[in-house]
């Protein structure tokens, strides 16, 4: 579940990110714009929702295609861990 | 059809996987002290290794992205058929159309 509301989030904010830098950064405005606090969250949000979609994403990888089976909660955990330290990483960089 | 797409699909986030790391550390790495226009084409323009991994990154999302909507359609929304193929096949060339342009626009 959260492999897939991360995925359309990510697929929801793909077409506004690509749009923003083929504008061949004509964006001061747009990067001050990013400076309030709720874009921030939002910011934040999106970052997560990759790592947490890449992290869902190495997990079903590894099911599929290596005989971990039995280390299926192991990979569920390292796959949360994973998003909450890029979570954190970019919380304290912002 | 099927196998096709999950082949794709799976091979694309093989290769995603990869990109991705390598952009959450860029994003860390660059948002630290503020992210300014000025610091983000100092590190792009002119740059054929950013160019190129960006290319293979786009051209992977463009793959990926509407394949995996393809199922939230079909499981979600109970939209099948050639109408939502289309879309996706529409959505997939706006991604490719954008994501070149991006690319392109701060390498250029």
């Amino acid at each position: 579940m959260v492999h897939r509301l991360s995925g359309i989030a990510l697929a929801l904010f793909l077409p506004l990110h690509f749009w923003t830098l083929g504008r061949a950064l004509a964006l001061d405005d747009f990067v001050s714009w990013t400076q309030q606090p709720l874009v921030k969250f939002g910011e934040w949000l999106v970052v997560v929702a990759l790592a947490a979609h890449l992290g869902g994403g190495l997990r079903v990888l590894a099911l599929e295609f290596l005989p971990w089976r039995d280390w299926q909660k192991s990979l569920a955990a390292v796959a949360a861990a994973l998003a909450l330290g890029v979570g954190l990483a970019l919380a304290l960089a912002l | 059809m099927q196998a096709g797409l999950w082949i794709v699909q799976r091979a694309s986030a093989a290769v995603l996987a990869v990109c991705v790391v390598v952009h959450l550390v860029t994003i860390i790495y660059a948002v630290q002290g503020g992210l300014t226009t000025a610091e983000i084409l100092e590190r792009t323009r002119g740059n054929v290794a950013w160019f190129a991994f960006y290319s293979v990154f786009v051209l992977a999302v463009t793959l990926h992205v509407p394949i995996g909507l393809r199922s939230v359609c079909s499981e979600w929304l109970r939209w099948r058929g050639r109408s939502r193929d289309f879309a996706l096949l529409l959505f997939a060339a706006f991604l490719g159309w954008a994501g070149m342009r991006a690319v392109v626009g701060v390498f250029a």
